[in-house]
């Protein structure tokens, strides 16, 4: 006779260090074994939505910070880039320069908190704290530019906050130097470390077929091995002329799609982006950054959905203006509000401590996802 | 690579009088309205078609159009009545590069849409959300539940342009 079993439902958060803000995850498990996953969210749900109707165009910018706040730089640019288009405004060359070297400095910085906390999450402390000390670097040339060093109100529609500091150029150059070695010695330390491996690969594969139907994108879906970016495929602001390779995941140390390709493809993105800084950061045309900023900003009629590269994936603004000061609807499509859903698919089948390394691996925000 | 009037005309030859029409007037995109009750046969349509293949739903959004009879209510809250909410979808083709706006709207008294849940899985959370927000019904839905606001949240639909903050919930003041 076979012994009666019976599912348990475990609820890992909505306090969990590992959740990486207040999510909480209805875990349904037969011993150690999940069977299904099911998010709950909403925890920080503020309704910028709502807010962003009362406002006029130029203040739903600080708002957009607060929504994926580890990258509040691509916020600004998508939102701006969304309205500039609405508004068929042309930016000096300088400020697309600027918007671009502030873009990959964030997409640096906000790679740097994904795989320090991946790694802090299931176990390695060490570089942690190595890859923070390399994201204050890049804070401080935030700090420096706009006085702010998490949420920048920086990229205003037709131009930016500020011009950059006359040390700018100088201190990002210094950066490139002394970041490049530490890739270097992220990888020796925790990329190919074993038990970094033996926890990650292998662990929630995700096939490119299903990432695509769900909708997944960034590293999420470049780690399933689609070279899939929306620089390369919808190019704004200078994308389309600058030269950058698309790193995908390829299955090195397990299964392509795992978590192990999602880490990695960050750790070859950050390369990348060096890459970007290096192409511009000489060449930064003179003029003013605030030259071609509208005095009243009242876009006409109409609707524009507007997308950009996140660190997270796609983040896309959908704005429908009614040819008033205040937008009448701002939808937000936020990269990892879609990733999320991913959870319930790459569970299923593995083992309760899996589920911090697919969690980790996801790199969510949950600023973003509850809005 | 096809442009939304190609985009039209393939969509009026294949389902006649449910799709409304094309919207040429904005200045970005081109809208095609179409018939809420039968946007899955649609999105089918537009992702298995050959010249179409609409296989990537970037994102899904309700809106209240606001466009009923407005009352003042005696505390000056406004109150709409009739008019439509309506549901857009941005498709984006990866393999043909093509974009094309949807939009479907329904009554807003009894704003029933179908879902594309099927069709395209990212829609999934997108219209719990627009369900959360605006009291979309998205009919064949499999778990159409509230997503941010709290599951017992009875005070209505809070993105609706008259939607009146409640005086309490679960016993507390809000505002506290």
């Amino acid at each position: 006779m076979a012994l009666k079993t019976e599912s348990m439902i475990l609820n890992m958060g909505p306090q969990h260090p590992s959740t990486h803000g207040v999510l909480r995850l209805e875990l349904e498990i037969e011993g150690e074994l999940i069977l299904s996953v099911k998010p709950h969210i909403g925890y920080l749900h503020r309704c910028f939505e709502k807010h962003a109707e009362a406002m006029t165009y130029p203040q739903v910018i600080p708002y957009t910070d607060r929504l994926d706040y580890l990258a509040a730089m691509g916020n600004n640019f998508g939102y701006v880039v969304a309205a500039e288009r609405l508004m068929g405004i042309q930016v000096p060359e300088r400020v697309e320069y600027i918007r671009v070297i502030m873009a990959e400095l964030q997409r640096i910085a906000s790679h740097l908190v994904a795989i320090a906390t991946n790694g802090a999450d299931i176990g390695a402390l060490t570089p942690f704290l190595y890859l923070f000390r390399d994201r204050e670097y890049i804070l401080t040339l935030f700090e420096m530019t706009c006085g702010a060093r998490m949420l920048y109100n920086y990229m205003w529609i037709g131009g930016l906050s500020h011009d950059i500091h006359p040390d700018f150029v100088r201190k990002t150059k210094e950066f490139i130097n002394h970041f490049r070695p530490t890739v270097v010695e992220l990888n020796n330390l925790l990329t190919f470390n074993k038990i970094f491996i033996e926890r990650t690969a292998n662990i929630g594969v995700l096939p490119v077929d299903t990432a695509i139907n769900i909708g997944a994108s960034g590293p999420v879906l470049r780690g399933s091995g689609l070279a899939f970016d929306v620089r390369r495929e919808d190019p704004y602001s200078i994308y389309d002329k600058l030269e950058f390779d698309i790193p995908v995941g390829q299955g090195m140390v397990g299964t392509v799609g795992d978590c192990w390709d999602r880490y990695y493809v960050r750790v070859l993105e950050m390369e990348q982006s060096l890459r970007i800084i290096e192409q511009l950061i000489d060449s930064i045309p003179d003029g003013d950054v605030q030259s071609a900023i509208p005095k009243r900003i009242k876009p006409p009629k109409g609707t524009v959905y507007g997308r950009v590269e996140n660190p997270r994936g796609e983040l896309g603004y959908f704005i429908i203006s009614d040819g008033n000061l205040n937008p009448f609807r701002v939808k937000v499509r936020a990269p990892s509000f879609v990733n999320l859903e991913l959870m319930g698919e790459l569970c299923k089948g593995h083992l309760v401590a899996d589920v911090i390394a697919i969690l980790g691996s996801l790199d969510i925000v949950l600023g973003e996802i509850d809005r | 690579m096809k442009n939304p009037e190609e985009i039209y005309e393939l969509l009026k030859k294949e389902f006649n009088e449910t799709i409304f029409g094309l919207d040429k007037d904005t200045p970005v995109e081109n809208i095609i309205s179409v018939d809420p009750m039968n946007i899955h046969k649609i999105g089918a349509f537009l992702k298995d078609n050959e010249e179409l293949k609409f296989d990537s739903l970037m994102v899904l959004s309700g809106v209240d159009d606001a466009n009923g009879t407005k009352v003042k209510d005696e505390d000056g809250t406004e109150v709409i009545t009739g008019g439509t909410l309506s549901v857009y979808y941005h498709l984006h083709s990866t393999v043909l590069k093509h974009k094309i706006t949807i939009k479907t709207s329904a009554p807003r008294e009894n704003p029933e849409v179908e879902s594309v849940y099927d069709v395209w899985r990212t829609s999934d959370w997108h219209e719990r959300e627009a369900f959360d927000m605006f009291g979309i019904i998205f009919k064949n839905h499999p778990d159409l539940t509230r997503i941010l606001m709290p599951y017992d949240w009875d005070a209505g639909y809070p993105l609706r342009k008259d939607y009146k903050n409640p005086e309490f919930y679960q016993g507390m003041k809000v505002p506290y």
